[in-house]
């Protein structure tokens, strides 16, 4: 089989021939291992490669796309989708101007997955399901790892030629005890851009994870009600990036008048604590890059500013179609799919009140910290805690059954009244968005505090 | 491909004792509306190799989309049979299979001309009906291709064709937002958008008013969407042959045992004739079967793989599948068998609930408890047996075990949720909710 580099070289010269508005490929070579533990024996093991591209082209403002594992044929997959791109567009092309860029990116690879023996992986696993057996009354318990080292070549037909190499690794477990009928389970993720040290070392966690699944069988549910809720950096985290994240991602917005209404520029979102942010240049976390799939590079961008919106995600359809600047957030996560306008590394900027201050006049509030999964219809969100205890006279004070937490976006925003000074960048889990799921990103947050927030329990 | 299959076949048997070959192709042509235009039609080739082997009594196991590349997959799959879980089970040899027809070739004859009719069709029917409405819509064909061989003797393939159609419609007030969608989908081509653009016209016309529930416990309808979006998957979890095996599933020890409602019956089926669902075997060469899980309120069997029986003591009940690495038992089709109580008649009964259709998060949560919790995305209030409007921020919680151990009646109204999943509505005469 061919080089993906000599087939771009290839495919660069015949795309700035071909006659669509705009039309663009990507190629990409990728190599993962995964190993998977469940109770208490070794589940799975195995490799995986993966070779493919795309033709993704623009004809009056209809996009045609073709996706494919085979390199040959490439003329035919360039006129198919040009033909897809005519029937589909009725209107007017318009996409931000992008300066071409020829780069080659080798990523701050710190340790390359494929360089580190499978004997090494499997040991700094079977650390860990020997830590989380340790627990008594453990009914079962799951560890997964995954690994990935790709190469992703980009050009388009204006110019744009852009090697890339991305390696990640992501790690999750859990421990799920049982008593009877009962069962509670505890889990932590996390995942680092190309550091595999990021997932070692962790075996005080582990252990207390573990213990924490045996603790939650004995723990009493919260009322469900109205609560000031403090949430720990993690579960903002998670909070920012799905209530207000997923509403700054202008391809939502840009051909809904009423969106754009409400997402004006300038208008108030929250308190002037409230500064939001979202940007792959941030360095060294799972969401950054250095150009998108559209060879866009990659910016920070403010959403909210001071408790105003400032800004929002944008590809460079969506920029030129609201006359924004384009903010390198197309992303896609795998050659199978075109880019859609995606977070990277979002996070609420830390301010100034400690912890203690924060929870200090709460007489009855829940103190919700970790993350199951989260979700968002834009105007609602719900998301759930992994851990939570209850907080009575300014204190914490005993655990609960992990909690659901729920409400409307905007409100919920304009109730955060305490930003704390601990920022931290949760790097586990993954985004979901039409069909593309895990897309690595971050997200983070210092403590805050909600007031009037909807806790699902009793 | 089949030629690639058994020259791989063939090499890998020289170096381990047992050896399997996956394959998969596929060709998926997706139709996109957004915002009520026609925005992108895509092409999708794909393709997969996977070997599995026995080397030194454990399993390696490597894929790939390069079928051409052997030396690589017999290396990686040796590779991880050092560490591989131990060999358990056998491979089953070749095998009789139940006639399931799943490829209907006239899916892929339709044309993309009609394909683009139809959501325009369905996008003018929705803004006919709601001006305001905005739509995002999608029509789909596929095309899928599944190959098994063993070294056992195995040696079996299949077509699979899928159509599929959908539509969701958003309409916003302010910062108020209404998410209304349905979707169908087939083996055989779908060219009649009524169905699918009246269920969506009705929830429109029950969300056109808004309605206030005050917190505490009341009764409840879950619409087959509603089954869907809370209650299925701690099911599907429970019924699944690995969490037994684990000690996690609460319904572990129950088989034989009351523990449902007796209006109750479920059974999960890989043989209905052209549904996206169906298969003649499972992604390890075992026949499909109609497989009882619910009987009367009564757990009946759990769902396994090979591996998963053969550490159970069990045998495979044909319900393994793979989602690009080793096969693990999945539901393949959940059929909740209709009742016969009519919907009116359920909601007439109500002097004062819910009607849930979406739950926004329910299974977040702890599923294997069988907790749910959740924003209810789209529901209604009902009062004086009628549906009174949409409600708002309001959240239910409560746990599957217990609200299916008491059900007030199930509907004669089943109906295909994503074409995997058959289910009627269900009524519950008493659910916690919490409302600002």
């Amino acid at each position: 089989m061919p080089h993906i580099e000599d087939v771009a070289k290839d495919l660069a010269s015949k795309l700035r021939e071909h006659k669509a508005d705009y039309i663009e490929a990507h190629l990409e070579d990728s190599l993962s291992s995964y190993i998977s533990y469940r109770g208490r024996v070794l589940e799975s093991i195995g490799k995986s490669a993966s070779t493919g591209g795309n033709i993704r082209a623009l004809v009056r403002g209809g996009w045609g796309f073709v996706s494919f594992n085979s390199l040959d044929r490439l003329d035919e997959r360039i006129e198919l989708a040009i033909q897809q791109a005519e029937i589909a567009g009725k209107g007017e092309s318009r996409l931000a101007e992008v300066p071409p860029v020829v780069d080659k990116v080798s990523a701050p690879i710190k340790s390359n997955p494929e360089n580190i023996p499978l004997a090494e992986k499997k040991e700094l696993l079977d650390g860990y399901h020997a830590l989380i057996w340790k627990t008594p009354k453990l009914k079962t318990s799951t560890i997964g790892y995954g690994d990935i080292y790709k190469k992703i070549l980009y050009v388009n037909s204006e110019g744009s030629f852009i090697q890339q190499e991305r390696a990640d690794f992501n790690l999750g477990l859990s421990a799920i005890a049982s008593d009877g009928n009962d069962v509670q389970q505890a889990n932590m993720s996390l995942g680092s851009l190309g550091d595999f040290s990021a997932l070692q070392k962790l075996d005080e966690k582990v252990t207390e994870m573990s213990q924490r699944a045996l603790a939650l069988l004995t723990a009493p549910r919260a009322k469900g009600s109205e609560y000031t809720v403090v949430l720990d950096p993690i579960l903002a985290g998670v909070f920012v990036h799905e209530a207000f994240g997923h509403l700054s991602e202008a391809d939502f917005v840009y051909e809904n008048d009423r969106m754009r209404e409400l997402m004006v520029l300038g208008k108030k979102f929250g308190g002037p604590q409230l500064t939001i942010v979202d940007g792959a240049a941030v360095p060294g976390l799972r969401g950054s890059y250095k150009y998108d799939d559209e060879g866009t590079p990659a910016s920070k961008t403010y959403l909210i500013k001071e408790g105003v919106l400032v800004g929002r995600l944008h590809s460079r359809e969506t920029a030129a179609k609201m006359g924004e600047k384009p903010t390198g957030n197309a992303r896609a996560i795998n050659f199978r799919f075109p880019p859609i306008v995606r977070m990277t590394n979002t996070y609420i900027e830390p301010r100034d009140v400690s912890f203690t201050d924060m929870i200090a006049e709460i007489k009855e509030g829940v103190y919700a910290k970790n993350w199951y999964g989260g979700t968002t219809s834009m105007e609602m969100f719900t998301f759930s805690a992994g851990e939570a205890y209850m907080i009575r006279n300014g204190k914490i004070a005993e655990l609960v059954r992990p909690v659901v937490l729920t409400g409307n976006v905007f409100n919920t925003l304009l109730n955060i009244d305490a930003i704390g000074n601990d920022l931290d960048m949760n790097q586990g889990g993954g985004c979901g968005k039409s069909g593309q799921s895990p897309l690595p990103v971050s997200n983070g947050s210092p403590h805050i505090r909600i007031q009037k927030c909807l806790v699902g329990g009793k | 491909m089949q030629d690639l299959m058994q020259q791989l076949l063939a090499k890998a048997r020289k170096m381990a004792s047992a050896a399997e070959v996956f394959a998969f192709t596929s060709e998926e042509t997706p139709v996109q509306f957004e915002a009520n235009r026609l925005k992108s039609l895509q092409s999708k080739e794909s393709r997969s190799i996977s070997l599995r082997i026995v080397k030194n009594g454990r399993i390696g196991f490597a894929s790939s989309n390069r079928p051409e590349d052997m030396e690589g997959l017999m290396q990686a799959a040796s590779e991880t049979a050092q560490f591989g879980a131990e060999a358990v089970f056998e491979l089953p040899a070749s095998g009789v299979f139940p006639p399931v027809e799943t490829y209907d070739p006239q899916v892929e004859a339709i044309a993309l001309e009609k394909m683009v009719g139809l959501g325009k069709e369905m996008i003018d029917s929705l803004t006919g009906h709601s001006p305001e409405i905005l739509c995002e819509a999608g029509i789909s064909k596929s095309k899928i291709c599944i190959s098994i061989m063993n070294s056992h003797g195995l040696e079996t393939s299949y077509k699979k064709s899928a159509f599929g159609l959908g539509v969701e419609g958003t309409i916003i007030h302010g910062s108020d937002m209404l998410f209304v969608g349905d979707n169908q989908s087939s083996c055989h081509p779908l060219l009649d958008i009524t169905e699918v653009v009246e269920r969506v016209k009705l929830r429109l016309e029950w969300a056109k008013t808004q309605a206030r529930v005050i917190t505490g416990k009341m009764a409840a309808i879950f619409t087959p969407d509603g089954m869907a979006s809370a209650i299925i998957a701690p099911i599907m979890a429970a019924f699944n042959g690995k969490t037994v095996l684990e000690g996690a599933s609460p319904l572990g020890n129950k088989l034989g045992q009351t523990v449902f409602d007796k209006k109750l019956n479920l059974y999960d089926d890989a043989t209905i004739t052209f549904q996206p669902g169906s298969r003649p075997c499972d992604d390890e060469g075992v026949a499909s079967r109609r497989l009882p899980l619910i009987e009367e309120g009564i757990p009946r069997n759990f769902f396994y793989d090979l591996r998963t029986a053969a550490l159970a003591h069990k045998q495979s009940t044909g319900h393994a599948s793979r989602g690009g690495g080793l096969p693990s038992p999945s539901p393949t089709t959940f059929v909740v068998q209709p009742g016969n109580t009519p919907f009116e008649t359920m909601l007439a009964d109500i002097k004062e609930g819910l009607l849930i259709e979406h739950v926004m998060g329910a299974t977040q949560g702890n599923i294997l408890g069988g907790d749910f919790s959740g924003n209810v995305l789209l529901g209604y209030k009902i009062e004086n047996g009628r549906i009174a409007g949409r409600v708002k921020d309001t959240m239910v919680f409560g746990n599957v075990y217990r609200l299916l151990a008491d059900i007030a009646g199930v509907g004669n109204d089943a109906r295909w949720v994503g074409g995997r999943l058959y289910v009627p509505s269900i009524y519950c005469p008493s659910l916690s909710v919490a409302s600002k």
